[in-house]
């Protein structure tokens, strides 16, 4: 199996990685960064836990190849707090009780943060959509789509 | 204690979360994230693909052969049989097989590429045999026998099981008269409902690394609600000694039952005693969480229900074939629980109950969050409805009327404390506007009301036991150590709040230990029932009083004053008598220098604690009758306000309301989200969710094809209403909350359907397809 070397932008931090053909973004950022904050969940693109932010895109890191990602720019979980700071998302899904075992709660943040960098005001369904990919058998949802009005000041 | 139960501020405060910042930045460590190094190898499971059968040969030595295998393990190495109940099962298959992704072979790799290429290498030769898939014929005397040497296995004193048929538990009330009854009735139901297999679906799936080391101590690390019965049953299977078997368990990324007992966690570490030195891990596919998990076993429940003219209920006859499925981790006692509980939350005087929990090939019947309760109240429940209808009474009247208040006499005996579902009834009726009918949002739309009730005692052991240790830091913090674990309903939050209430310490202070680790930690039975708050709880304020006292002691004698006249507050001892203060941290782990530099008092303080129930009592295995079959109940009612559209069948949940009587609401929000979570997950079982299986096959065994819900299928309004008769033993007058919210929502959802369409649709889900036809068949749609 060939190997391939790329450069991307993880977090904002420049990273050089040797990566196997068949490598998934998700696999790279687990095994090969020791990024484990971004869950492997049903490993067929169908749960959203491991959503991370592909150029922006909110995108199921399973279903992406790592050698697509050479010069990419990609945001996990563990980059929305910066300099310990943690992001509007994160202090109000904290405040709103919008997480419980925690495991779909990093993809659910990046597809939210993703969709308030592209909308900041968006309606109700608008954010239900937008996270509609990412599963939670333990919420119940309200209290994530009340965190996310709350930093879209629509609540 | 009669100081510290006045001091009361931190009991009932909706304090955050303890584990909420790991948990939104990503450093959260769940089982799959902890780091093996180079040496870990990957393991996979050769499974049965048939749902029964003989095994007449398996050949491993091409798997053996291939590069990169370092190990092949089957049946053959493992004689002894596993189980959390009754010991009925093999960790690996040995001569037969019973439902279709059953372990037959392991392979543990370098790769899990070259583990799942072994497995094709391996040849398994079977015999097929007639299957059970059903749990009514498999209880008759025309089915073929799953297991014939269920007279050989072992099991506990309250488990019946009936050698030489497929009844793995017969659980019987007899109290009453109910022939006698049934003349005196003026209105009498008789439904049979069928509710379907589903599964747990936690987002997180299993994942189990075991090591083994030469010098005979093995370690497990698993996603698990279960550290200490793993460790226990494991090592009885696997001829480990128990203490050199240690279990460390992470965050839980979900549970809903199916992480306790032992499901594959036995795998892993039953490969790593053949390869000593090297981790190995088996993480499950989502595929195989689906259809080789354990499931919520299905239900088929046979209801006779009767009622004088003014409605009082006089009678009631349950008879339940529970699908328990090729073995029974957890299934006889499922059936058990549904056996004592089978009246639901209802004072009837007349009961005959037959409760059965029958062998199929189908998937292993495990806990599901409520424990068979969501089962029962489906039938129940809507049994109520119908009799409420054909007596031409409101159901809410009906309900109050016949609900169990604090002294009735249940059917198994046991008086009933204190209880609160009246309460419940009135908040959920109150809020749901009840007897008001909605207009509905369109033409071709209808709307309606539903209400079901909802009872729970936690189904354990009699003797299911807690600890605790509460250890004092030189900066004045406080560890709590548990065994309990955080599976995501914020337990480790509510023991902090319990010990910081109880020392006398801001709860900021307070930190719970975990990972959970069975060397280190003290000892828990399992994070099930919802039995933790109760439970663990009375242990943390066993151990944190203890400490208390330690502390008290100390400084009483340093300030040469009676204990008695002192506490602590806010981190300070005081001293009630001169107004004197001391800081914890000058006293918990260096003591109190002595006057004149003449030595010193006291020394590092930790306090322990325990908790057992010791009053609950064995039934009568003919009549079900005893002096208290359980520990307690949890009782609550919930509500829907749904619309149905007449051209597709869909279903839309407008508004959703609970009530739940906990006792005492410790974090009140922490108690908000049980519900409104559990609600979401019991709407959702009733309007998408079934393992759809055929002749043994799961067809569904994805996210595409089994749906659950997502946040565009829930209710946008969900109100939740805490109710509070509180608990005589439990920590600050405490009960359970986390499974009870998904127990009456399919029957609340039917009873909905009803009042919106005229006609019964009882056996759920009920998916759009399913509302549609009927809609079609009763002429309402075309």
């Amino acid at each position: 199996m060939g190997y391939h070397r790329i450069t991307l932008t993880v977090n904002g931090v420049m990273e050089l990685v040797d990566v196997p053909s068949n490598m998934t973004l998700l696999q790279m950022l687990r095994e090969k960064l020791g990024l484990t904050g971004t869950k492997n969940g049903c490993a067929s693109g169908e749960c959203g836990a491991c959503t991370v932010m592909l150029n922006g895109e909110p995108v199921n890191s399973c279903m992406v190849l790592a050698v697509e990602c050479d010069g990419a720019d990609v945001v996990t979980v563990e980059g929305l707090a910066k300099n310990g700071q943690l992001d509007p998302l994160q202090e109000a899904i904290i405040e709103t009780g919008g997480v419980q075992c925690g495991f779909c709660t990093p993809g659910i943040l990046i597809s939210s943060r993703a969709l308030l960098n592209r909308k900041p005001k968006p309606t109700e369904f608008e954010i239900r959509e937008a996270i509609s990919g990412n599963l939670c058998r333990c919420t119940g949802y309200n209290r994530i789509v009340e965190a996310v009005k709350k930093v879209a000041g629509t609540e | 204690m009669a100081v510290a139960e006045k001091q009361q501020t931190v009991i009932g405060a909706s304090v955050p979360r303890l584990d909420v910042r790991e948990k939104v930045t990503g450093a959260a460590v769940y089982a799959d994230d902890i780091q093996f190094g180079p040496g870990l190898l990957h393991c996979r499971v050769k499974r049965s693909p048939i749902p029964h059968g003989i095994i007449k040969r398996i050949d491993t030595s091409k798997a053996e052969k291939l590069p990169g295998v370092k190990v092949v393990v089957t049946g053959a190495d493992f004689p002894d049989r596993i189980g959390l109940y009754l010991k009925d099962r093999h960790i690996f298959a040995r001569d037969r097989v019973r439902f279709i992704g059953e372990p037959v072979a392991a392979v543990a790799a370098v790769t899990e590429e070259i583990a799942e290429k072994a497995l094709e290498l391996i040849e398994v030769e079977y015999e097929e045999l007639p299957g059970v898939f059903d749990p009514v014929y498999g209880a008759s005397p025309e089915a073929p026998l799953l297991h014939p040497e269920l007279g050989t296995y072992e099991y506990p004193n309250f488990i019946f099981p009936k050698p030489g048929t497929n009844i793995a538990n017969h659980f019987k009330i007899r109290k009453g008269d109910t022939e006698a009854a049934w003349p005196q009735c003026a209105a009498i139901v008789e439904h049979t409902f069928r509710i379907p297999h589903v599964q747990h679906v936690p987002i997180e799936p299993h994942v189990a690394v075991a090591k083994a080391e030469e010098n005979g101590q093995v370690t497990l690390w698993a996603s698990t609600q279960s550290p200490f019965a793993q460790r226990a049953l494991i090592a009885k299977a696997l001829h480990i000694p128990e203490s050199k078997l240690r279990v460390i368990a992470p965050f839980v990324g979900g549970g809903f039952g199916c992480k306790a007992g032992v499901t594959m966690e036995a795998i892993p570490v039953a490969v790593a005693l053949k390869l000593p030195g090297y981790p190995i891990k088996l993480r499950l596919t989502r595929e195989e969480e689906f259809y080789t998990n354990f499931v919520r076993q299905g239900l088929v429940i046979k209801i006779k229900v009767g009622c004088d003219k003014d409605g009082n209920l006089l009678a009631l006859e349950n008879t339940m074939y529970w699908d328990g499925g090729a073995y029974t981790e957890y299934g006889v006692n499922v059936t058990r629980a549904g056996g004592y509980s089978s009246t639901g939350p209802y004072d009837i005087p007349n009961v005959k109950t037959d409760s059965m929990c029958v062998y199929t090939n189908h998937p292993v019947g495990g806990a599901y969050r409520g424990f068979g309760m969501a089962e029962l109240h489906t039938g129940i429940d809507q049994a109520m409805d119908m009799l409420a209808e054909k007596i031409g009474m409101d159901r809410v009247e009906f309900f109050k009327k016949n609900c169990i208040r604090g002294g009735d006499v249940l059917a198994t005996g046991m008086v009933i404390h204190d209880v609160g579902i009246e309460d419940c009834i009135d908040a959920v009726a109150r809020d749901l506007n009840w007897g008001v009918k909605e207009k509905p949002s369109g033409p071709n739309k209808v709307r309606g009301k539903g209400i079901a009730l909802a009872w729970k005692a936690p189904a354990m052991p009699p003797n299911a036991g807690s600890s605790a240790i509460v250890k004092l830091n030189a900066d004045g913090t406080v560890d709590v150590s548990v065994g309990g674990q955080e599976i995501g309903q914020g337990t480790f939050t509510v023991m902090a709040q319990i010990a910081a209430e109880t020392l006398g310490v801001p709860y900021e202070n307070v930190r719970v230990t975990g990972p959970i680790d069975t060397r280190y930690s003290p000892y828990e039975w399992q994070t099930v029932a919802s039995r933790l708050t109760w439970s663990m709880g009375n242990a943390v304020r066993n151990a944190a009083l203890d400490a208390r006292q330690k502390v008290l002691n100390v400084v009483a004698e340093a300030w040469q004053q009676d204990p008695k006249e002192l506490d602590i507050k806010n981190g300070y001892v005081i001293s009630y008598r001169t107004e004197d203060t001391m800081p914890l941290k000058d006293v918990v782990v260096y003591g109190i220098p002595k006057p004149n530099d003449q030595g010193w008092i006291g020394g590092p303080i930790v306090g322990t604690g325990s908790f057992m129930p010791t009053y609950v009592t064995g039934l009568d295995p003919e009549t079900g009758q005893g002096d208290r079959a359980v520990v307690h109940y949890t009782t609550g009612a919930q509500g829907v306000d749904l619309e149905v559209d007449l051209e597709t069948g869909q279903i839309t949940i407008l508004k959703a309301v609970s009530a739940f009587d906990v006792g005492k609401a410790i974090n009140p929000e922490l108690v908000k989200q049980q519900m409104e979570g559990g609600m979401v997950q019991g709407l959702s079982s009733a309007l998408f969710e079934e393992c759809k299986l055929e002749k043994g096959v799961m067809r569904n065994p994805s996210f595409v094809d089994y749906r659950i819900a997502t946040a565009i299928d829930v209710p946008p309004i969900m109100d939740t209403f805490i109710i509070e008769h509180a608990q005589d033993d439990g920590p600050f007058g405490a009960r359970g909350i986390g499974e009870h919210p998904l127990v009456p929502s399919i029957a609340a959802v039917a009873s909905a359907l009803h009042d919106a369409l005229g006609i019964r649709i009882t056996n759920p889900p009920f998916s759009a397809e399913k509302v549609y036809l009927a809609l079609v068949e009763a002429g309402l749609a075309k």
